[in-house]
């Protein structure tokens, strides 16, 4: 466990670092396609030549990714200062909304009101969010016994954690898993204990999965109580390894040694990696009624895509349309490119276990950045 | 240097006159400015309380005068039904019981720990022993809680299955016994081992302040051992035993990342000790809810941290009362 953990930190180190060395080399093949799809009149020499400060805040789902991000750019743009507050999604969006910073991180997309809000605090041009951090969420559990993967539909998922089916060696578990042997023990599900965007994400993916069984509103609380709970996603993956039986959902990254539930898409049974995650991503269509640039996503849960992993907690970069300063707009615009570039991507990977997005996803993304312009 | 032996007195006295001061110089001016600052370090704890107060009050107000429904609304983890109070009722409820049941748990320990450090063991070991539980008190409560949580929550399990299966019939061991054991239960035995060093600290200097001459007469009369502490030591000790207590059960109630990450919570008037999921502290759901909360969400939590304010105040208060109304009969004068 411990072993584990300095492993990955050793292991982002390196990442972040390599990334560091990458970037200065060929800092203007990173920093210029995005200054010049934007048509402005960005410097051209390239990232070292921005200065400025960059503020945000926002969900805390993207905080080791921000921190490796951070990380890089700072050193390929020494003069640049990018700070992020994990304050929560809802505080980031409201701090950004309310002008205090440049880029708000959220787990959620904006809601109409705050879309109206937006409109005015971005000078007229509105907002793009950007899904530039897909995390899958994996279906853990601690079963020391079966060494094979699990298989599970949505509507067994469903009626384990809604209690309505209580033991392992259950029908329902039996018959998608032929030929394993299933301990006769109890079923303990755990659930976050705080409000947390996984839960939300999770309990979505049940409603929509398994719209017969899961009956409960999509919800950052857990609907039940009575449950074994715990706090943070290292509380939940704890508490799973504190006994067997259990069963819980957590940070996929987090899962470690635990057993991670393959689930039933389609015909066919598909485990967590980063690539699935990435592609119910790319087969998700952008919400109804979004402006052009906005990329907040109507994810499709029930998809039977092959290959895609449904369970993705997908969090999002919003930024203006347009800054008040020429400065400002080529700091955002070379920031949030970074963030979508491969290097960027792999960064936080190396960090916090995302799934890289797809080039599909990037090319809408990086039209997206190039919009961005000064405010008239 | 000569007069300062009689100027000692005179000095403790805060009303000297201008002329005075004049004439006694520097010394006095010392004097003078050490009583100021003695006052005013009175002062800040007055001020720092009032602070405390006023924050809390003003910070709850939202929650306090916002409609439940739209509470409800704006909160996604309050109530439908039930208003503030429905929220705050079973966090009350739930602190109280985990803080009792450490008292209960802590309380007869702590005094068996005093007694022995001050009247059985010998001298050196009772030293070294006396460090020992005073260390305990040096253990940050997060280690408790890591504690709690990896090492004692998977080992609690066969005692919490033995007490659901032969005294199930009790309503507080009331089964089946939650497995992972992140229970009420598991946290009452982390916060007496967190509240042992105060009760054991203060009991053990009040069984040393008992009158050797009540011990000696006690054991001039023929008494053992056992008969001297339970008619010279104890009845001594009693309104000092309660205190130790209180204290205790001050740090009980407001301790919160143990509870944090031992807990499973729940919001429920239930008395299952062994169950999951049925109850929560306030610090606890405080720290627990704080991180995602908007800004009425804080209100709320600020609210119910309000709540705990008053009750450790309370619990402070009738330890004070307890002990100045016995203070007369426990023999100290």
């Amino acid at each position: 466990m411990k072993l584990n953990r300095t492993s990955r930190g050793a292991r982002a180190g390196v990442v972040v670092g390599a990334l560091a060395l990458t970037l200065a080399a060929c800092g203007s093949d990173n920093a210029v396609p995005g200054a010049a799809g934007g048509e402005s009149s960005a410097p051209a020499a390239g990232g070292s030549e921005l200065s400025g400060e960059l503020v945000g805040a926002g969900a805390s789902s993207q905080e080791s990714a921000m921190e490796a991000w951070r990380a890089g750019f700072q050193s390929a743009n020494p003069d640049v200062s990018v700070s992020y507050d994990p304050a929560g999604s809802g505080a980031g969006r409201t701090q950004f909304l309310e002008g205090g910073t440049d880029f708000a991180g959220s787990d959620a997309a904006l809601d109409e009101e705050e879309l109206a809000t937006a409109e005015e605090r971005c000078f007229g041009a509105g907002v793009t969010e950007l899904p530039l951090y897909i995390s899958p969420i994996a279906v853990i559990y601690n079963l020391p016994e079966v060494t094979e993967q699990l298989q599970m539909s949505a509507a067994t998922i469903a009626g384990i954690f809604s209690g309505a089916i209580t033991n392992w060696n259950d029908p329902a578990i039996a018959a998608e898993n032929e030929g394993v042997t299933l301990p006769d023990l109890a079923i303990t599900p755990v659930n976050r204990s705080d409000e947390s965007g996984t839960t939300e994400n999770f309990t979505e993916y049940l409603a929509a999965a398994a719209p017969e069984v899961w009956t409960e509103e999509p919800s950052g609380d857990w609907p039940f109580s009575g449950t074994q709970s715990a706090q943070g996603t290292s509380g939940v993956v704890q508490t799973v390894e504190g006994a067997e039986g259990t069963i819980g959902y957590a940070d996929a990254s987090r899962a470690g040694s635990l057993g991670t539930v393959a689930v039933k898409v389609g015909e066919e049974y598909v485990p967590f990696s980063p690539e699935a995650a990435a592609a119910v991503v790319d087969a998700s269509p952008v919400a109804e009624g979004r402006a052009e640039h906005d990329l907040a996503l109507e994810l499709e849960r029930d998809t039977t895509e092959a290959g895609a992993y449904p369970i993705v907690l997908v969090s999002y970069t919003i930024a203006c349309l347009a800054y008040e300063e020429q400065e400002q707009v080529d700091l955002v615009k070379a920031w949030l490119t970074y963030l979508a570039s491969e290097g960027g991507q792999q960064a936080a990977a190396g960090a916090a276990g995302n799934a890289p997005i797809s080039e599909t996803l990037r090319e809408q993304v990086t039209a997206a950045i190039g919009a961005i312009t000064l405010a008239s | 240097m000569s007069t300062t032996p009689t100027r000692r007195p005179e000095g403790a006295e805060p009303s000297l006159t201008p002329a005075e001061s004049m004439t006694h110089g520097r010394a006095s001016l010392a004097n003078r400015a050490f009583a100021r600052l003695s006052t005013a370090s009175g002062v800040t704890i007055l001020a720092l309380l009032a602070a405390v107060t006023v924050f809390l009050v003003l910070e709850a107000m939202p929650a306090v005068t916002t409609s439940p429904a739209e509470l409800a609304e704006r909160i996604s983890w309050f109530p439908e039904a039930g208003g503030i109070l429905g929220y705050v009722g079973p966090l009350v409820f739930g602190t109280l019981l985990a803080a009792v049941l450490a008292l209960l748990i802590g309380t007869p320990l702590a005094i068996g720990i005093a007694l022995f450090i001050s009247h059985y063991a010998p001298r050196r070991l009772a030293q070294g022993l006396g460090y020992l539980v005073d260390l305990l008190a040096a253990i940050p409560s997060v280690v408790y809680g890591l504690w709690g949580s990896l090492v004692l929550a998977p080992r609690i399990v066969p005692v919490q299955d033995f007490l659901a299966q032969y005294l199930g019939w009790i309503p507080l061991f009331d089964g089946p016994a939650a497995h992972p054991a992140r229970t009420v239960f598991t946290v009452g035995v982390v916060l007496a081992v967190m509240i042992l060093p105060i009760i054991t600290a203060v009991c053990r200097e009040v069984f040393l302040q008992t009158p050797r001459l009540h011990e000696e007469a006690a054991l001039a009369l023929g008494a053992t051992r056992l008969e001297v502490i339970r008619t010279a030591v104890l009845p001594f000790a009693r309104s000092g035993i309660i205190s130790a207590a209180m204290l205790g059960l001050g740090r009980a109630l407001g301790e919160t990342m143990a509870v944090l990450m031992i807990l499973s919570p729940g919001f429920a008037y239930s008395f299952a000790l062994l169950q999951a999921g049925q109850h929560q502290t306030i610090a606890a759901n405080i720290a627990n809810q704080f991180p995602e909360a908007n800004t009425y969400g804080v209100s709320t939590l600020i609210a119910t941290g309000l709540v705990l304010f008053v009750i450790t105040l309370a619990v402070n208060m009738l330890a004070r009362w307890i002990v100045s109304r016995r203070a007369e009969f426990s023999g100290a004068n």
